[in-house]
């Protein structure tokens, strides 16, 4: 069923949509075979060692990271459907690997395929309307490493405006993080919990039923948050916005 | 040098967090300054403002790379400017250069303008013990002296103060009747301080910049006051940290843009003062001696550290403390020393010892927006990071306990991490007593709203304390691609 003209490209799923979200992976990867990307699974991947990069870990976060260089060695492109772990992997990888020519080498030869989700289908495959429907009022909240280190900050709003049914509500303070950042949310509960606060407010205040990101872990923060307010917002990643599914 | 209290920021920002008024004072200003300064950017268009940041950026850069030179330079053109420049290596040097002038010179009465340094130094302590009155006289440092406290943003150490507050300070201290208007309290401390400028022996400035080339030192205020301490008594001396000078005068004009835009959204300050030494012959005002002091305090250590020496580049502008979700939180004075917000949990740590201030670089998401805002692009969130595993790996830290995550769940992690097999056990593993761990009395794990309401199990509880938790699902990801998404899947 392959034509050659197919793009080839590679899913690097994330240990958290992997392990907590796995029915975002499954609409990642429906919505990429609909515009024609042929997907492929590397099956030894896990985690990109990020929460070790984060926490000062680094030669434990090399462990995890050599592994990635090995497992999408040979990949055309690397979907990513995370700002976070796509930053990790084109950007701080860089960072983490200055010191060993050879692995420096592999990771730039990384850098330079690895695409964060909404990314690669607007800038990659050049698409913008992969003719989903999705009913409801919907806002947006750009995570911070998607913003700021992956610098993608049109690409998830312009595949939303153009799915059917959907309505964009903008969403205050959008910028301002959700307070999330791993251990962080975890080590200094106190104050994760008043900037999710802040999030969830802004995120009310739209009056959207749905809040869509580009990160799980971000989404999982403030739909923690939102369930323990007893609210009916429901969180979606992007990919499951452009699935079609809305409920 | 002041208090060290950095090693309290987790209690104290808990408490801090809590302060209704400090909060609205926080939002007030924080979003006040943040939305002036964008106002200015695209008043002159992000792209001038991306030109002004790389050229601001570059000079210092510059400097930093030559900074032995422009420091001779500095001294010897201060000198044929008739002023003496002091280099001092630390906190009780910079003082005793201080304590030792004040002698020779019988000072009884200074009046100080806004310096950053200083509080490095605990400068006033300092002269009071020795016997001088010392006042300072921006608005904002004068009254939390008047407080006895610290300052809680570096451009607006008062900010965390209601007018109400201030009211009830002044009436105290000043003896005033009590007042409401903001313009009655300023003109109260207008009349309080006239009296200390005409008193006063010595005035001590801090410099915004120091100017190589020409000898001067720049200090950049709004309300005349840093004139008035360097021009009306007989001596004036400058303090400030060496990574202030910049070569030219040419240099000075970016920074005179870039400034007062990213600290208060104004184009131009009410007063930009130069000092070039002292009183010249036909002057018809300044001091008769002028001295320089400059400090290194711990700044060589940042300078030979490749990963850090860029926080040198900090002008002190604040933009970075308005715009952080943290600071914003928890204020300025919970970071326990001179230097609060973003740049403040580099530079604190390197200048009063990561071991004494494990807490700073971990208490950030690195959401990067501090860096967004910088005037001069210190990339704060990778020098975070670098402090991160400093504390993590460098077997001289205080202990197990600042580290950013326990070594065995580090271990443990990335055990599992490097054997998908592994995972797949530890994934069926944690389905498997989920269940059982929820229903049980006394359980670990109680359900509620979309997930788990309570765990009670080491971090995942810090979690839970507001947030629910997802449950772990029926499948993994990895399973469902095996069974259904594959391509040797297909058919089944």
């Amino acid at each position: 069923m392959t034509s050659v003209t197919r793009t080839q490209a590679d899913l690097f799923v994330t240990c958290i949509i992997d392990q907590l979200y796995p029915q975002v992976g499954v609409s990642v990867v429906r919505v990429l075979r609909k515009i024609g990307v042929d997907v492929g699974f590397p099956p030894g991947q896990t985690c990109c060692g990020q929460p070790l990069y984060n926490s000062g870990y680094t030669s434990q976060a090399r462990q995890l990271a050599r592994r990635v260089l090995e497992e999408f060695s040979g990949s055309a492109y690397v979907v990513v459907p995370s700002g976070s772990c796509a930053a990790m992997m084109s950007k701080f990888y860089l960072d983490l690997f200055q010191d060993e020519p050879e692995s420096l080498r592999r990771a730039q030869e990384l850098s330079s395929k690895v695409y964060e989700f909404s990314q690669f289908l607007t800038d990659v495959m050049g698409v913008e309307d992969v003719g989903a429907r999705y009913e409801g009022a919907v806002t947006y909240h750009p995570s911070c490493h998607l913003l700021r280190e992956m610098e993608v900050r049109t690409s998830p709003t312009r595949l939303l405006n153009n799915v059917s049914g959907l309505r964009l509500e903008e969403l205050p303070q959008a910028e301002v993080c959700c307070g999330f950042g791993g251990t962080f949310s975890v080590k200094y509960p106190h104050i994760s919990e008043g900037m999710v606060a802040d999030k969830t407010a802004s995120v009310l205040s739209t009056g959207a039923d749905t809040l869509v990101s580009c990160d799980m872990s971000c989404l999982m923060n403030i739909e923690g948050a939102l369930s323990r307010q007893g609210s009916s917002v429901q969180v979606r990643h992007l990919a499951q916005v452009l699935d079609g599914i809305s409920g | 040098m002041p208090d060290v209290k950095t090693r309290d920021f987790s209690t104290a920002s808990a408490v801090s967090i809590l302060d209704p008024q400090m909060r609205m004072a926080l939002q007030r200003a924080g979003s006040g300054f943040d939305g002036a300064r964008r106002e200015c950017i695209d008043e002159v268009t992000p792209q001038v403002w991306e030109e002004w940041r790389e050229q601001a950026r570059q000079v210092k850069l510059h400097t930093l790379d030559h900074l032995d030179y422009y420091l001779d330079l500095l001294d010897q053109r201060v000198s044929a400017n008739g002023g003496q420049v002091h280099f001092a290596a630390d906190a009780a040097e910079a003082n005793a250069i201080v304590a030792e002038l004040v002698r020779t010179h019988g000072v009884k009465v200074a009046t100080k303008s806004k310096s950053m340094v200083s509080e490095e130094l605990n400068l006033n302590h300092m002269l009071e013990s020795i016997g001088v009155d010392v006042y300072e006289t921006d608005l904002g440092e004068y009254i939390i002296q008047l407080a006895g406290e610290t300052p809680f943003h570096l451009v607006a150490p008062a900010l965390h103060k209601s007018k109400e507050e201030v009211a009830r300070l002044f009436t105290e201290k000043l003896g005033v009747p009590p007042m409401e208007d903001i313009d009655e309290l300023a003109a109260a401390a207008r009349v309080a301080l006239r009296e200390r400028f005409l008193q006063a022996d010595l005035g001590i400035s801090g410099a915004n910049f120091l100017i190589a080339e020409t000898g001067t030192l720049v200090i950049i205020t709004n309300e005349g006051n840093g004139r008035l301490c360097t021009s009306a008594p007989r001596i004036h001396i400058g303090i400030t940290g060496m990574e202030k000078v910049i070569p030219s005068v040419q240099d000075l004009a970016v920074f005179l843009r870039l400034l007062p835009r990213s600290a208060t959204g104004q184009r131009i300050t009410s007063y930009v003062s130069m000092v070039s030494g002292p009183r010249k012959q036909d002057d018809e005002d300044g001091p008769e001696e002028f001295h320089l002091i400059v400090v290194d305090n711990g700044r060589s250590r940042m300078l030979a550290d490749p990963h850090l020496r860029e926080a040198l580049l900090c002008i002190r502008c604040g933009a970075c403390l308005n715009i952080c979700p943290v600071y914003q939180k928890v204020g300025g004075h919970a970071y326990g020393w001179v230097y609060p917000g973003p740049i403040g949990s580099i530079v604190s740590p390197m200048l009063v010892g990561l071991d004494q201030a494990p807490d700073l670089p971990q208490a950030s998401s690195l959401c990067g927006a501090c860096r967004e805002a910088c005037p001069v692009r210190i990339d704060i969130p990778r020098m975070l990071l670098h402090l991160r595993h400093k504390l993590a790996e460098d077997p001289v830290s205080e202990g197990a306990a600042d580290r950013p995550m326990p070594k065995a769940f580090t271990s443990a992690f990335t055990l599992v991490m490097s054997r998908p097999g592994l995972l797949s056990v530890a994934s069926k593993l944690g389905r498997a007593v989920q269940g059982p761990l929820s229903s049980v009395p006394f359980s670990l794990l109680a359900r509620g709203g979309r997930g788990i309401r309570k765990a009670s199990l080491p971090l995942l509880s810090k979690w839970t304390r507001s947030r629910d938790l997802p449950e772990l699902p029926p499948r993994t990801f990895r399973e469902i691609w095996r069974n259904e998404l594959s391509d040797a899947s297909e058919g089944e």
